[in-house]
């Protein structure tokens, strides 16, 4: 670790070590305690010993239930005494014991002395201690004197009461909220942290009656609050009202608007900062209420506080994601960032450049990422890394120069995750630009002569083995893949080995060549290794048959694995040798319980580091795909076309968490329904959804699959298929009901009951739309793709899509209906202009290529008309295009 | 009850999730936690080590610095041999954080009488804990100037003392020139 930046007087060294707590003892202190006892109090002499108590309990020291006890009792008897001093220490030292019911009783009446002191310490620190240490039952016996306490002329003592009070108001809501008028009266205080204490209870009693906050929130931001910390509480309640009202149809007036802005010239910081960030926050923002807010941050740039600076940047990297072009005004601010000491300032401004840049400034950008990388921590670099990737996914042509960055950072030191997520991106590039492949498999073969991560060689090997003979020259890996086997440790290389009979299997010409180099591998010193190998020569060249074609043969050495691993563990644990050999076939290929859709940890979230973005997609498909073809049930339904993003049937924080993945097949759909149990007294058995196709003429269900148990808290999967007519465009409704059988579960012992009740649950509907059989794949290069796709299946019509809010939302709204990935950036609408090109690409169901044009214009009144162009395989699938249009 | 914690979500209250005083080694001077994300003493000592490894490196003896990592935000001074931090979840307000902060700092500086360094800091930990708990209560922001904050603790300390909300800043800045003036001529 690096020596702590310590700059002492030099005459200090010798005693730096030097603690009054040193040597201290838990044993001793309790015993010192018992000063408090004394007849004669030492007020003095007390106090030190309760430092030295509390210095324990900071330190992690804990006192049994007996010592704590004790030490309580002892405490009490400090209320005898006069001095102000050893009273404060009583009180945190009570705080700190967090005494059990039948000991508050015992300092009660003490408190509730102090409460009514003459001493505006006492009452205040009175109050604070027994409101946090009492329960609802004593609470009726000081009510009174808490309510006097909030409308007291010592601004700290109404503090403390009211502090309280939003403490107390989570437990007892029905006796705070008693206290209004109260909490109104101190609103109008003097002291500014009255105010803000004041506010924040009252907003607290009111929230769930939405009048009353919008009353509130109404008659406050005409002006009469002063201390920035309730103006910054104003504010999000502010928010909170103008997200639950409606914008004004006539005018497109936003209510309060006016405040926010008007907020973004308060003299305090803290309040612009809040107000600017509230704007930024608000839903359907447009560019024009964006500008203010941006002109504020834009100032916070160049502050000389880091604080300040790192909010801006935080904040307009936020607005980067969904506004990337009102950010633009600030990328020089932002450029001069990029070089700041506060290294998160830095990593937070180049990953707002990456979102904000266009085409002509990446290779610009990349320069100077390339001298910032050098001097972050790796975790600021793997946020690099990622925007790197989601640049690269839309600037498809910029390939070459960010293909050459990832390979130039991945030969630099660094550790694993780094290093793992810079091959994840380039392994996520060569996938979705053919372009890249090459030169990307090229960079992965360098890497891996030089790489200390044995599961990332592994994983490199893998891929190699899957993508090498795909292209137009695979002997050249031969050499990377072979040095392997020479080099490295013994997994890799199997690995490696696997690899190369990839090659033989998939390339004629090279398998002479593998066999001398597998022949080799014969004599390896590992087991692995040369059972691999014999395998493959065996199989390979034909000495043993399995199957009776070559596809079989290579099916069976590199097809998928259709037993979960899992399960293939248990049942060999369960194995017994003897006579009868062990029956793959007998391995269950059911999934017992597989969280897809991770449920949030309510309160946490999982954050990533500075909000990298997630590179979920590919991987959930392949889970996907392996779950279903596990399903005897399922496996007749051909290749999966699309898997949808996970659709919520239950509201937030509902007995049982319901959401379904719609899985679309070329003649079938599967609906996935994760389940989860939030009861811990109930155990589901025998879990099915009932799904009601009437309103989906063309659906018929086939097959379902019930889940057999549902426990608290592990979700779990059911599902129903249904055939439909090939291909598109059946579209319908479904409605759903969850039916299952409930039985009672002692949680103290875990143990469910014999007997069950059924009882079933309402979902929410779900519909297969158009845009479900589009899959979103975006082109390398729109404007070839096109002209190469040819005008022969081309259809154009020109549409009139009505008064929308803006024209951003139009395109989006376009976007969303047909599915499509858009390309080069074109989904993003510059602020004020009158028209706007989108391009977009995809697959229709039964791989059919679409590209499409569409080009936007607005009018004065906000009427947006739309010319579409559809360029597709098919006609068929053209003309489909349009009928979605016309449909929706 | 007593010390249960609650989330304050964003619609709330601005709040603080802990207050921490480490010396130059990551050691524990003084630490309040306000809430349940890390319920074991274990769990507590790692957040303290990472968040001090992750700023040890930093300069900030100047200016208040910021980091934010595993969803929180974490605002800090160091002075001497003491690190000052003040964590939120990561959807609180930066400037907020940053002005308790600023109050932890000042009003220590104004207790420990310029002197603020960690044997100090020892030597009065009474006042630095009293000080905590003036500055927030369950994770509710009670007070940020420094001037109220050193002296509600410092009236309970010594009765009939002069409060120090009488002693400005700048007269504290006063006693601190003469304080290393006199270290110089030694």
């Amino acid at each position: 670790m690096a020596q702590p930046l310590v700059k002492k007087d030099d005459d200090r060294d010798d005693e730096a070590d030097y603690s009054p707590f040193l040597g201290i003892e838990k044993g001793a202190v309790l015993q010192e305690a018992r000063v408090f006892n004394d007849p004669q109090l030492d007020a003095r002499r007390c106090s030190q010993v309760i430092t030295k108590l509390l210095y324990l309990l900071n330190q992690g020291e804990t006192f049994t239930k007996v010592e704590a006890t004790e030490v309580f009792f002892a405490v009490t008897k400090l209320f005898q005494s006069k001095d102000t001093g050893l009273r404060r220490m009583v009180y945190l030292m009570i705080k700190e014991l967090s005494p059990s019911a039948d000991e508050v009783i015992i300092v009660t009446s003490s408190l509730m002395k102090d409460m009514n002191s003459k001493t505006d310490m006492y009452r205040a620190n009175a109050i604070r201690v027994l409101c946090r240490i009492t329960d609802g039952t004593l609470l009726t016996q000081i009510e009174r004197y808490l309510k006097q306490a909030i409308v007291d002329k010592n601004p700290v003592v109404a503090s403390a009461a009211l502090v309280s009070g939003i403490h107390l108001l989570q437990t007892n809501p029905e006796i705070v909220k008693r206290w209004s008028n109260e909490v109104q009266e101190a609103m109008q205080s003097r002291a500014a942290l009255v105010q803000f204490h004041a506010l924040a209870l009252l907003h607290q009693i009111r929230q769930n009656d939405r009048l009353a906050v919008s009353k509130l929130v109404t008659s406050l931001t005409r002006g009469s609050v002063r201390s920035p910390l309730a103006q910054c509480l104003l504010i999000r309640y502010t928010s909170q009202v103008i997200r639950e009202s409606s914008t004004n149809s006539q005018t497109g007036e936003r209510p309060f608007f006016d405040y926010l802005e008007s907020c973004l010239r308060h003299k305090a910081e803290m309040v612009i900062f809040e107000a600017a960030r509230a704007i930024t926050e608000l839903s359907g923002v447009t560019s024009r209420e964006l500008t203010p807010a941006i002109t504020v941050l834009q100032l916070f740039l160049s502050s000389s506080k880091p604080v300040l600076r790192f909010a801006a940047v935080r904040t307009l990297n936020k607005v980067a994601m969904t506004h990337p072009l009102a950010v633009t005004n600030c990328n020089i601010d932002m450029e001069s960032l990029i070089s700041d000491q506060n290294r998160s300032i830095a990593t937070l401004a180049i990953t707002t450049l990456l979102k904000t840049g266009n085409e002509s400034s990446v290779d610009r950008l990349m320069k100077q990422i390339t001298n910032f990388m050098a001097d972050i921590a790796d975790e600021f670099k793997i946020v690099v890394v990622d925007a790197i990737r989601s640049l690269c996914l839309k600037f498809p042509l910029k390939y070459r120069s960010l293909m050459n960055f990832l390979s130039n950072i991945l030969r630099e030191e660094g550790g694993f995750e780094y290093k793992k997520a810079i091959v994840d991106s380039i392994v996520t590039l060569i996938r979705d630009i053919p372009d890249a492949k090459e030169s990307g498999l090229f960079h992965l073969c360098e890497f891996i002569e030089d790489c200390e991560f044995t599961y990332l060689s592994s994983q490199i090997l893998h891929f190699l083995g899957n993508e090498g003979p795909k292209t137009s020259d695979p002997s050249k890996y031969i050499r990377y893949i072979y040095n392997r086997v020479i080099l490295e440790n013994a997994t890799v290389r199997a690995s490696a080995v696997s690899t190369l009979a990839k090659f033989g299997a998939m390339v004629d010409s090279l398998k002479p060549r593998i066999f001398v180099l597998l022949r080799r591998c014969l004599f390896d010193t590992d087991d692995e290794v040369r059972d691999r190998a014999t395998l493959y020569l065996k199989v390979l060249g034909g000495e043993v048959t399995v199957g009776e074609t070559e596809t079989d043969a290579n099916d069976f050495l590199f097809g998928s694995f259709d037993v979960p691993l899992v399960n293939l563990e248990t049942s060999l644990r369960n194995y017994e040798a003897s006579e009868e050999p062990f029956d793959i076939n007998s391995v269950p290929k059911e999934i017992k319980s597989q969280p897809l859709a991770e449920k949030k940890a309510p309160g946490k979230k999982p954050t990533t580091g500075l909000g990298a973005p997630s590179n979920g997609p590919v991987s959930a498909v392949d889970a996907y795909e392996r779950l279903l073809s596990s399903i005897p049930e399922f496996a007749g339904f051909g290749a999966l076309f699309k898997s949808s993003a996970p659709v919520e049937l239950t509201e937030a924080e509902t007995e049982y968490a319901v959401n379904v993945v719609k899985h679309i097949y070329d003649g079938h759909v599967v609906f996935q329904y994760n389940c989860t149990n939030t009861i811990p007294e109930q155990l589901l058995e025998n879990v099915t959804v009932f799904v009601d196709a009437s309103e989906a003429e063309e659906f018929a269900e086939v097959a379902s699959k019930p889940l057999r148990s549902l426990p608290y808290d592990t979700p779990g999967q059911t599902f129903v298929a249904f055939e439909k007519p090939e291909g598109g465009p059946a579209t319908g409704k479904f409605s759903n009901i969850l039916k299952f059988i409930v039985k009672e579960v002692d949680t103290s012992t875990g143990e469910a009951e014999d007997e069950g009740v059924e009882d079933e649950y309402q979902l929410e509907d779900l519909e297969i739309v158009p845009g479900d059989y589009m899959r979103k794949v975006p082109v390398a290069n729109f404007k070839n793709a096109w002209e190469s796709m040819g005008p022969e299946n081309e259809q154009v019509d020109e549409y009139a899509l009505g008064v929308r809010e803006s024209l951003a939302e139009a395109v989006s709204a376009v976007i969303n209906i047909l599915g499509m990935q858009p390309c080069e950036g074109t989904e993003v609408v510059p602020s004020n202009s009158r028209s706007h090109t989108c391009l977009l690409s995809g697959v229709y169901i039964g791989n059919v290529k679409v590209l499409a044009r569409l080009s936007f214009g607005i009018s004065g009144p906000k009427e947006v008309a739309m010319k579409l162009v559809v360029r597709s395989e098919d006609p068929d699938v053209t003309a489909r295009i349009h009928q979605i249009v016309i449909e929706s | 009850m007593g010390h249960e914690f609650r989330d304050y979500s964003k619609d709330s209250c601005p709040s603080v999730k802990n207050i921490l005083l480490l010396d130059s080694e990551g050691k524990r001077v003084a630490v309040k936690y306000f809430s349940d994300d890390w319920p074991t003493h274990a769990a507590k000592l790692a957040f303290e080590k990472s968040v001090f490894t992750k700023t040890l490196k930093t300069n900030a003896r100047t200016e208040a610095e910021i980091t934010m990592f595993d969803g929180y935000l974490v605002v800090y001074k160091f002075i001497h041999d003491l690190h000052f931090f003040v964590t939120a979840g990561d959807d609180e307000n930066e400037l907020i954080l940053a002005s308790v902060l600023q109050g932890f700092y000042d009003a220590v500086t104004l207790l420990l009488r310029n002197d603020v360094e960690k044997r100090t800091a020892l030597e009065n930990l009474d006042l630095i804990l009293l000080c905590i708990d003036e500055i927030a209560d369950g994770g509710i922001i009670l007070e940020t100037d420094a001037n109220v904050i050193a002296g509600k603790v410092a009236t309970n300390a010594v009765d009939g003392a002069v409060p120090f909300s009488e002693q400005t800043i700048s007269q504290a800045l006063a006693t601190a020139r003469e304080h290393l003036a006199r270290s110089l001529l030694k």
